[in-house]
């Protein structure tokens, strides 16, 4: 079981200068979007899979069901 | 963890990506979708005037791990156009809202909020969640 606001520290703590705003109503279906300038530059592929390798294999769809991720520069 | 990597699924899946300019990895159909990522992200594709070819994940669990391995993703739906991973469902909407989906397609369309897609029906995901544990 993760919270929001656990899922919110891992993606801060794992992309520098990244603020992420995690809402989720059952611990296992999250969304998340995430403002940082280290997607400059990057596709959306590109930031997306940033974010998803803060996640352990098999822990997205797996514990944390569901994280629907938009992702910004500032 | 210990499994053998299925080198021949790979190549299968690897060659379906190369034959079909548009292919949508999803769970269920576009006609009966079994999860609603994959439902909306088929129904965006179907409100546009493309062809895609589409493959239900869910007969057999090696499909996902074998292609989440191949893209680099880790979630389905995936769509690829032309050999290329544009995205999963957020991205996917993302760019059908902003008009890039239909560009990316080269066809007219999109733009405006995605279409919600049908949910799926009843019984059938919890059977799906059970089978794939």
């Amino acid at each position: 079981m993760a919270t929001a606001a656990e899922v919110k520290q891992r993606i801060e703590d794992g992309i520098d200068g990244a603020s992420a705003d995690v809402k989720s109503d059952d611990d296992v279906h999250f969304s998340a979007r995430v403002v940082s300038p280290a997607f400059d530059g990057l596709s959306l592929v590109e930031q997306h899979r940033l974010v998803y390798s803060l996640f352990g294999e098999g822990e997205l769809g797996g514990e944390i069901h569901a994280l629907s991720l938009t992702t910004e520069t500032p | 963890m210990s499994e053998q990597p299925d080198s021949s699924l790979r190549d299968q899946i690897a060659a379906a990506i190369r034959d079909n300019d548009v292919i949508l990895f999803m769970k269920g159909t576009p006609e009966q979708p079994m999860c609603g990522f994959s439902a909306r992200t088929a129904a965006a594709l179907q409100s546009l005037p493309v062809e895609f070819a589409a493959v239900d994940v869910l007969p057999d669990p090696r499909i996902r791990q074998e292609l989440s391995s191949l893209s680099n993703w880790p979630t389905i739906p995936q769509l690829f156009v032309r050999g290329e991973l544009v995205g999963g469902a957020d991205i996917v909407a993302e760019m059908y809202e902003s008009g890039q989906l239909a560009e990316v397609l080269g066809v007219e369309g999109g733009g405006g909020p995605a279409p919600a897609g049908e949910e799926p029906p009843g019984p059938a995901p919890i059977q799906i969640e059970n089978r794939l544990g």
